[in-house]
């Protein structure tokens, strides 16, 4: 197929319908209103539905009622509409309920601004609501990518019987780039959904979609269950990038937009007779510890490169496990690291520039 | 190597962000790397509107202009003094005589002077000083082709404007007199 | 020998667990009746609340839903949206409705979403121990209204049905109570026309029922009867507030 130029919301919408998406339950947030929008306009084209709710929670619980029944479904937010969301996410966690959710992260705490930010890492790595439990959570750094991996967020939802989340920033929301719509078959052999609530017919033992167990026992048992679960997405969908490791002095640890943005820093060091390398993790969970036996041993320092105060910082150091220092270096509120600062920062670290 | 970075600014309803869009949609149809950025916000509905557009020959890593612009179009005074300081040296300005009197201010970049809407009240459609501006800039930097921006405009405006594309194409090449001049 | 009396097919062999002399019983085998009349069982999804009837999704022999507390009427548009000819309901007391959930089940009836909504009033939080409630009567006592409501600290109880007979969408919207055996007949013919209602494709439908709370409320069953017809059908009358044929 040609490329067509598209914002990265919309496109977000289009690989949604393609992965067989049908429903879509949303509400008004900067900056991720062309996803809805597009989904307005195109859902009931291809036979599905549109819906307007009238608040994240609500959107949410539509999404659970969705999933539960069975469809492909998917809703959208931005960061404090997402914190408001996880109410709902956690009851899908728990009821183990397949369903796509994106989060074009802005700056917070609070209201926090509207320009890009990568400031809800703990809020989608860390389950975000009650309880014990994941999301597999993808974080692409172009809309190629984005468009690419939505066949297989929509599978793996299913697969696992667990909520995906899809986090761009408002760049990659807001952004067009060239895209390509490409066929994938699905690597997940996907089970049927016999679980879901569509009506006895009289025919069978009423199904129940439910996340409530007041029996202590049967709660551990349930936890034990979604934990196998995890270990299983833990060694089968880590998804990352490696660039530039060979001889690395540096080596930075970015996703997203910021990866995008330090990948130029490192062919300009690169120019300068610096080596840098660069992990970039897909899958922020499962984080992609794996990547960091790529590290040369003699690497002078690990960098996280943020849009955020350092929340990704913690990961990195469990995952490199003490053998080698970590650095961090970011850019918050919706201010985006320039290379040039990327670079300085990473001169510092190994003594001044050659 | 070609690795345009261009800003295109002015107010919301000048048709910005379309100039923008057209750049990188005949890049894309030329098959070099491209994006297109816009401000977002509130500033949007009835303010300056801007957006950082990228044409180039390898990937394009961040699509964020900072201070190393090539070129940027200015189509009124508040982006004159908002993004002169975001050009490169030896970078190029094209600024909308017809709106700004100013004159740049920094000598290690060239301006180049367009009145875009008088030449656009001489095609007898004051909406096209866009395309005239994006003539001239084309002219100048040869970027993409026009034809190639003229495809990408028949595939923006569909049936529905398809009547709109000559005076279109005729203020892109009035545009690019203008620069020659 | 001739068989008299069956249990609805409508309600699984499960044993509730109901306070003794509460009418939760009463409503879910009214329901259940129902929905089997109407030989729709097998095409029902029903969404349970957080409350006392948290657990109805062990009662009811369809399939289910437990939804978060107040969000039953946005699970219940999930399922609906999908499977638009399928029979959906919510079943939630009062704290869920009209506390908590007061944004989705405005809206739900605001889009005229095709469910019908059980509602049942006792006037208190059940499930928690007695908390106070948007239907809390004036004066009534509750453990977090020691001294009883009062209309400056709390302000005046919320009547759901004639709040929601002035949303367009709300096809159905009507008040019964379970305290006599004539009163449980009209409630039975009040859900009966509810779910008529959505299967006509006519708009959401609601059915208010005033219940007791014997425990919470510190009366004997009979007592409690007597008290919600003292206090809560005065503050809360009977009847029907809105029925398809008046949907403009």
């Amino acid at each position: 197929m040609a490329k067509v130029l598209m914002k990265g919301n919309e496109a977000i919408g289009a690989a949604a319908i393609k992965a067989g998406c049908k429903y879509f339950f949303g509400y008004p947030i900067t900056p991720q209103n062309e996803l809805p929008e597009y989904m307005s306009r195109e859902m009931p084209k291809v036979g599905g539905v549109f819906l307007q709710a009238e608040s994240e929670v609500a959107a949410i619980n539509m999404v659970y009622g969705a999933a539960g029944a069975g469809a492909r479904v998917m809703t959208s937010s931005s960061s404090p509409g997402i914190a408001l969301k996880q109410e709902g996410i956690t009851y899908i966690a728990g009821a183990e309920l397949p369903c796509v959710i994106v989060n074009i992260v802005r700056g917070g705490p609070g209201l926090g601004g509207i320009q890009p930010a990568q400031s809800d890492y703990n809020q989608v790595t860390r389950g975000g609501g009650n309880g014990d439990y994941k999301l597999l959570v993808y974080a692409p750094a172009n809309l190629q990518e984005m468009v690419d991996l939505m066949q297989e967020a929509f599978d793996a939802a299913d697969y696992y019987r667990n909520p995906v989340m899809m986090v761009g920033d408002g760049m990659i929301g807001q952004m067009m780039e060239p895209i390509e719509f490409k066929e994938s078959k699905s690597r997940f052999e996907l089970p049927n959904k016999d679980w879901s609530t569509v009506g006895t017919k009289g025919a069978r033992k009423p199904n129940i979609i439910n996340s409530l167990a007041l029996d202590p026992a049967e709660l551990e048992k349930h936890n034990h269950k979604l934990q196998a679960k995890y270990d299983l997405m833990k060694a089968n969908e880590v998804k990352y990038e490696t660039y530039n490791m060979e001889n690395a002095e540096v080596v930075i640890v970015a996703y997203g937009t910021t990866s995008r943005i330090v990948r130029n820093a490192i062919i300009d060091l690169k120019e300068q007779g610096v080596h840098v390398g660069l992990i970039r993790p897909i899958t922020l969970w499962p984080f992609p510890e794996k990547a960091f036996d790529e590290v040369p041993a003699d690497c002078k320092s690990l960098l996280s490169v943020e849009m955020s105060m350092g929340q990704m910082v913690d990961d990195i150091k469990i995952a490199s496990n003490g053998r080698w220092p970590v650095s961090f270096y970011g850019r918050c509120g919706g201010m985006i690291p320039t290379p040039e600062a990327v670079m300085d920062k990473v001169k510092e670290l190994v003594g001044g520039a050659k | 190597m070609l690795n345009e970075k261009v800003i295109c600014a002015g107010f919301g309803g000048q048709g910005v962000m379309l100039i923008g869009q057209l750049i990188s949609y005949a890049g894309m149809l030329e098959g070099k790397e491209v994006s297109w950025l816009p401000s977002y916000g509130p500033e949007m509905r009835g303010g300056t509107a801007n957006c950082s557009v990228m044409v180039s020959e390898r990937t394009i890593g961040s699509p964020v202009i900072t201070n190393d612009a090539t070129t940027a179009i200015v189509m009124n005074l508040p982006s004159l003094d908002k993004f002169e300081n975001d050009i490169a040296a030896k970078g190029n300005i094209l600024i909308n005589s017809s709106l700004i009197e100013k004159k740049a201010t920094r000598s290690d970049i060239v301006a180049y002077y367009v009145p875009a809407n008088e030449i656009a009240g001489e095609l007898g459609n004051s909406r096209v000083a866009n395309m005239v501006m994006l003539g001239a800039y084309l002219e100048l930097t040869k970027t993409v082709e026009v034809d190639s921006v003229m495809k990408a405009l028949n595939k923006i405006f569909g049936e529905g404007k398809a009547h709109l594309l000559d005076v279109n194409r005729a203020a892109l090449e009035k545009g690019a007199k203008a620069i020659k001049a | 020998m001739s068989v008299v009396f069956q249990k609805t097919k409508g309600l699984t062999d499960k044993q509730t667990h109901y306070c003794p002399g509460c009418t939760h019983g009463i409503i879910h085998r009214l329901v259940a009746e129902v929905l089997e009349e109407l030989d729709v069982l097998g095409e029902t999804i029903g969404v349970a609340p957080v409350g006392c009837s948290v657990l109805a999704y062990e009662y009811f022999n369809c399939d289910m839903q437990e939804a978060s507390h107040g969000r039953a009427p946005a699970v219940a548009t999930g399922i609906k949206r999908v499977h638009p000819d399928k029979v959906v309901f919510t079943y939630q007391g009062d704290g869920d409705l009209a506390s908590i959930g007061t944004a989705e089940i405005v809206h739900v009836a605001h889009r005229g979403e095709k469910i019908t909504t059980i509602f049942v009033n006792n006037a208190i939080y059940g499930m928690t121990g007695g908390q106070m409630a948007p239907t809390t009567l004036i004066g009534q006592k509750a453990t977090t209204a020691p001294l009883g409501r009062t209309v400056e600290h709390s302000g005046m109880p919320l009547r759901v049905s004639e709040m929601l007979s002035t949303i367009h969408g709300a096809a159905f919207v009507e008040r019964v109570s379970v305290d006599s055996p004539a009163n449980i007949r009209k409630a039975k013919k009040a859900i009966k026309e509810a779910f008529e209602c959505q299967l006509a494709g006519k708009g959401f439908s609601i059915v208010e029922v005033l219940s007791t709370c014997p425990t919470n409320w510190g009366f004997t069953p009979i007592d409690a009867l007597k008290w919600l017809q003292d206090n809560l059908i005065p503050y809360y009358p009977l009847g029907n507030f809105r029925r398809p044929e008046e949907v403009k």
